[in-house]
């Protein structure tokens, strides 16, 4: 199959148009890059490994990149590995974000992993929005892995949401630290079917005065889907601000487990936290079902609106 | 509002007429309801009213069929066809639906898809439409989320707006001006108005007397009883004076045992 071919076969699955000449690229198929454009600020140096890429992406100092950078990590075959090493440095004052599709839609027995350092600079923003789609029986093992620091006045935001097909096994490991002023975002929203298992491990560390940071995992689980949260944010710093919301909605033989911790090292920080774990609220079911919908359809809305 | 009589002993007749026929409800051992029987206008206002506890929100409930409501002697009939086994969702496409006191917020579910989750056919026109219909601005609320960034009052008024968008036939609002300002309140009055315009039965669930006013007939609850019924005035006199404070509260058996009276 040729690179276009291929590039066309990843973007049909996951539903995407071919972005316009304007939008900066990079597209990789196993272990090889097949695509790639720039823009005015942005560098990508990628680099094929035995089983994936490495990358050092960088937006030079005081650059703004206002369309997302949009990349697709994805295979076609059903079996195989994709590796991916990640170093992203945000100079200072620079604006980015990036739209990560990660196509899988034969998979079945994939792993694809990533192990990224995110540097974002001081009073830089960037934003990292990773779109999975697999296909009907999961069979991907997917584990991203993130160490990022947040500088002076700069904002982190990470959202990873499965768009397509079946989870399979996800673990997410991210760590992140902030700095003075600094603001962090991780958001999370899975649903799992079937014997899919999930697992999200986030950690924000507030270390600046005056740091944010929200860590969020929205999770719907039916069948026998199995799914661990484990939230952890640590204020260190005055005025550091922080929340942690794990919400998961369980039907059928799934089960979840929702561990938030929050760490207070500061007396004039503060961190909140909510998890609920259960079944559709009934409020919300029986609200929409006075209103005409049925049970199911009902459920449909309720979890896709915790999803979105 | 226009409050017409109904001549005494007439029964209701036409399309959605909803009767409740010698209701009897228990929950953990204390009767709820006792031996009510009503039959609702079809087209008009009414209220329930009575103290906290006189078993209003539960024949409202009982009424829409909810999880825990549905134990119970006697029958609730719409149209002359029991509705005892008859679910939630179906009791709403034949045009029954309820208004909650605190309505359910809903994380991710936009106003928009709200207000569309029970109208046919619907568009952005229909949203637009029915804010406007309850004083709220489609352009700032359309795309917000049913979430606790709303106040309890505007997730009344969408609320609202999405049973005006129904467009249903018997309308149960349990308490309509808990948690609203005045201008709030007039804006769901005049929504209630709307609804009667339409050809809507309402049925008010109130302890206020602001609320009563808005009706065309008066049922008076005190310990699960129906102790008297008639013009909105009349039993809203009596509810000031004699059921404010309620005498009854502590659970035992009303202590003047008030008659039924016909309208």
């Amino acid at each position: 199959m040729s690179e276009n071919s291929t590039i066309r076969a990843l973007f049909d699955s996951a539903g995407l148009h071919e972005p316009g000449t304007d939008t900066a690229r990079v597209v990789v198929h196993g272990n090889r890059v097949i695509g790639s454009r720039l823009v005015r600020g942005l560098d990508v140096d990628a680099r094929e490994t035995a089983d994936g890429i490495e990358a050092d992406i960088s937006v030079r100092v005081g650059a703004r990149i206002e369309t997302p950078i949009h990349m697709c990590f994805g295979m076609l075959p059903e079996t195989g590995k994709q590796h991916i090493v990640l170093r992203v440095r945000m100079g200072k004052g620079a604006a980015a974000s990036i739209l990560a599709h990660c196509v899988f839609p034969n998979a079945l027995d994939i792993t694809h992993s990533m192990d990224a350092e995110i540097e974002v600079g001081d009073g830089a923003d960037y934003s990292y929005f990773e779109r999975h789609v697999h296909g009907r029986e999961g069979g991907v093992l997917v584990l991203p892995k993130a160490r990022v620091r947040v500088g002076e006045n700069a904002r982190f935001k990470t959202e990873f949401e499965l768009i397509k097909g079946r989870v399979g096994m996800i673990d997410v490991d991210y760590e992140t630290y902030v700095g003075p002023g600094g603001v962090l975002e991780m958001v999370a929203r899975i649903s799992g079917r079937g014997n899919d298992r999930i697992r999200i491990g986030e950690t924000g560390i507030l270390d600046g005065e005056g740091s944010r940071g929200v860590l969020k995992s929205h999770i719907a689980l039916r069948d026998r889907a199995k799914a661990d949260v484990h939230n952890r944010l640590v204020a260190n710093a005055a005025y550091a601000r922080g929340h942690v919301d794990c919400k998961e909605i369980v039907q059928d033989e799934a089960s979840a487990s929702a561990i938030p911790i929050v760490e207070v090292n500061h007396p004039k920080a503060h961190v909140t936290h909510e998890a609920s774990i259960g079944s559709v609220d009934s409020k919300q079911l029986e609200t929409l079902m006075a209103r005409g919908l049925t049970e199911d359809d009902a459920v449909e809305r309720i979890i896709r609106g915790l999803l979105s | 509002m226009n409050r017409e009589q109904t001549p005494a002993g007439e029964k209701p007749t036409g399309n959605g007429r909803l009767e409740i026929r010698n209701l009897s409800m228990t929950l953990g051992g204390k009767p709820i309801l006792q031996h009510v029987t009503i039959d609702f206008w079809p087209g008009h206002v009414h209220a329930l009213i009575g103290p906290n506890g006189a078993g209003k929100s539960t024949l409202a409930n009982t009424i829409m069929g909810l999880a825990g409501y549905q134990d119970y002697e006697g029958d609730v009939l719409l149209d002359g066809e029991s509705l005892r086994e008859v679910p939630i969702d179906e009791r709403a496409r034949r045009g029954i639906t309820l208004g909650w006191q605190e309505p359910a917020r809903f994380e991710g579910l936009l106003v928009r898809d709200y207000i569309l989750a029970g109208a046919k056919n619907g568009s952005d026109e229909k949203v637009r439409d029915a804010l406007l219909r309850v004083g709220l601005d489609p352009e700032r609320y359309a795309s917000r989320a049913v979430d606790k960034t709303l106040s309890g009052g505007e997730r009344k008024r969408i609320e609202l707006a999405s049973i005006l968008a129904m467009k249903p036939r018997i309308v149960l609002m349990d308490e309509p001006d808990s948690g609203i300002d005045v201008d709030a309140l007039n804006r769901i009055f005049d929504a209630i108005r709307d609804l009667k315009a339409r050809g809507a039965t309402v049925i008010l669930i109130t302890h206020s007397l602001t609320v009563l006013k808005q009706a065309e007939h008066a049922f008076l609850f005190c310990n699960g009883k129906l102790i008297d019924k008639g013009s909105v005035d009349r039993i809203g006199r009596y509810f000031e004076n004699q059921c404010l404070p309620c005498d009854h509260q502590d659970g035992r058996e009303s202590l003047s045992p008030f008659p039924v009276r016909e309208s």
